[in-house]
């Protein structure tokens, strides 16, 4: 027992140098490779932090279970009419609020080194940002399907059936990845993932809540219906109660895709820019 | 010797066409705002060797290495890596470097194993060849144990060299290793300097920043001291500390009380200012020839002041800062090491 006992074991030179010798270069990967990786790897940070699920379960949960009680009989007459006008609304306003989180993680990315190495690597450099949008596409469908489930079991039923339900869903996953790249660019230039918290909250809350998802803008003074006209979301609310009320239009779709190419031209390569130009 | 205020005591200018170059900056600038943190820095690293990159805090180090490896756009000047324009051939760059950031620059909330096999993929690696090369590179760096535990549970040694493995899932053909052994305890630093010292005799070169002098002199065949965003001194550490003296004459007194006495007998027969450490007992002074030191000495015995200590050596990097800049290299509480390494005469 009196020989020093080490946690670590030593380096071993020779397999060091074998290691060395034994490296050769591999061909590139192709862009949606190196994406599904980036993918890949937040899933494994789900995995070894499940708390971060926190967001996507608990809260639509609490938001539905919510507005449906305490605001469904005034502002509808009963809880069940207000569940039918809600539900596809509250599914918009869960998955539009949980996006603000891609930018919240993309921040403390960058604080940590890791993000150095993946800039260095010769890899498509978009990838890390695509793939964390991709990962979070897995975090919105949790979330969609938790609000789904539990708005059949209070008594939600869509005309629109299983079809229109799948392509609502779907419509809102676009519109999110759409979305996230506002919040890509902000977490780029934001110093702190709490101030991209902060900002990001600051944008969502006029947004979500001057929109069609609680109440018909018809009940609004005239400017202020105006107003939420313009307002994407409300693109997005309409079209997704379209389609699994099975009423859904060419031009309300066509709204929202606009919307979303609108988002992405914008955001996109401003996100690029300063994922390029990072100090 | 003097040109445009940097001391060049290297082997003079370098042709291009002579050797390989691994890099080669010219007039590197980078301001944020107003601020030059790199005010035109040249460079050139010969292919093989380890350069050393050394100053203190806020030197510019980092913002270089940065520049060097494509993370920031130079505001002027050019560099070239293995030939390769670092603005306009930045992929080709990328696929020859590697860089291991000051701060680890590892997924604190994945494994080890997950870390190496997430940058083999990216590479290009299958998913099995990706598991092989991980395993492999956990083995040769003594981490096989730690592979399926958290980064973020491992030591700052382990980590270190974790970063160190992730860097070469391909041996990169040049390495940038920006402080590499900051905040390691001494075993772990010594781990460290061996995986460098490897790396480089099998034909990587290796950029490596440090504000520990001796870590410089010990792994670096070249050295590049930089201040506030300038290259003040180039060279080999041989030649460094050449240009600053033939050596140091340390002393310690059995009784601080007699230093003044000291000072002035030493300084009148080294005809050299002694220069007073912060120890009440110690002075020292830099000297040109040998012969006076043991003259210096007799003369200290002969006139009754008691000496407990004394070493010649050659003069320690942070005393070629002092001679470089008139001033010590700041934070130089972090230097384990201040005296050098120096050769008990006595």
């Amino acid at each position: 027992m009196s020989a020093p006992t080490t946690t670590t074991q030593n380096i071993a030179e020779e397999s060091l140098r074998s290691a060395l010798s034994s490296s050769e270069r591999p061909k590139r990967p192709n862009a949606l490779s190196a994406s599904l990786t980036f993918g890949w790897r937040a899933m494994l940070k789900i995995k070894h932090v499940p708390e971060q699920l926190f967001d996507v379960t608990v809260f639509p949960i609490m938001f539905t279970l919510m507005f449906t009680y305490l605001f469904g009989g005034a502002l509808a007459g009963s809880t069940g009419e207000y569940l039918q006008f809600l539900l596809p609304g509250i599914l918009v306003q869960t998955v539009v609020f949980i996006t603000i989180y891609t930018g919240f993680t993309l921040n403390g990315d960058i604080q940590k080194g890791v993000f150095d190495r993946f800039r260095s690597l010769p890899v498509w450099r978009p990838a890390v940002l695509v793939g964390a949008l991709l990962a979070d596409a897995a975090r919105y469908t949790m979330a969609s399907t938790i609000i789904l489930v539990l708005g059949l079991v209070l008594g939600f039923r869509p005309e629109g059936g299983i079809v229109g339900v799948l392509l609502a869903v779907a419509l809102v996953l676009v519109f999110a990845f759409s979305l996230s790249w506002i919040w890509t660019a902000l977490g780029l230039v934001l110093r702190t993932p709490n101030s991209v918290m902060g900002v990001s909250m600051m944008i969502m809350f006029p947004l979500t809540f001057a929109s069609n998802i609680f109440v018909d803008p018809q009940t609004m003074p005239s400017w202020l219906a105006t107003a939420i006209g313009f307002n994407p979301i409300t693109h997005l609310v309409t079209a997704t109660r379209g389609l699994m009320d099975g009423t859904v239009t060419l031009g309300q779709m066509a709204a929202v895709f606009a919307a979303c190419a609108i988002l992405i031209v914008v955001f996109a390569p401003v996100t690029m820019y300063l994922y390029r130009n990072k100090k | 010797m003097e040109r445009d205020g940097v001391v060049n005591i290297g082997r003079g200018a370098v042709k291009k066409a002579d050797v390989e170059l691994a890099v080669h900056a010219e007039g590197l600038v980078r301001k944020f705002g107003e601020n030059a943190a790199v005010d035109g820095v040249d460079l050139i690293v010969r292919r093989g060797e380890i350069y050393g990159f050394l100053g203190p805090n806020g030197a510019g180090k980092t913002t270089t290495i940065r520049m060097l490896a494509t993370l920031l756009p130079p505001s002027s000047g050019t560099a070239e890596i293995f030939g390769h324009d670092i603005a306009r051939d930045a992929d080709e760059v990328r696929s020859r470097v590697s860089l291991t950031g000051q701060f680890a620059s590892v997924d604190e909330d994945l494994t080890g194993h997950e870390n190496l096999v997430l940058i083999a993929r990216l590479l290009g690696h299958s998913r099995k060849e990706s598991k092989a090369r991980s395993a492999e590179l956990l083995a040769a760096f003594g981490l096989s144990d730690a592979a399926s535990r958290q980064v973020k549970k491992y030591s700052g040694g382990m980590r270190r060299r974790l970063d160190i493995a992730a860097s070469i899932v391909v041996t990169p053909e040049l390495l940038f290793l920006d402080e590499p052994t900051t905040g390691l305890d001494p075993r772990s630093r010594n781990q460290v300097w061996d995986i460098i010292r490897t790396l480089a005799s099998e034909g990587t070169t290796v950029l490596l920043t440090t504000q520990y002098l001796d870590e410089a002199d010990q792994l670096a065949d070249r050295i590049a001291v930089i201040d506030n965003g300038k290259v003040i001194a180039e060279g080999t550490p041989g030649e460094l500390k050449a240009s600053v003296g033939a050596g140091a004459l340390h002393v310690r007194l059995a009784d601080p009380e007699t230093r003044p006495e000291a000072e002035r007998i030493l300084s009148n027969s080294l005809g050299a200012p002694m220069h007073l450490e912060s120890d009440p007992a110690a002075l020292s002074a830099r000297v040109s020839d040998p012969e006076r030191v043991s003259r210096a000495l007799a003369e200290l015995s002969r006139s009754g002041v008691a000496v407990t200590d004394f070493a010649l050596g050659q003069p320690s990097l942070d005393e070629v800062f002092l001679a470089l800049t008139g001033r010590p290299a700041d934070d130089n509480e972090n230097n384990e090491n201040p005296g050098g390494k120096e050769e008990e005469v006595a």
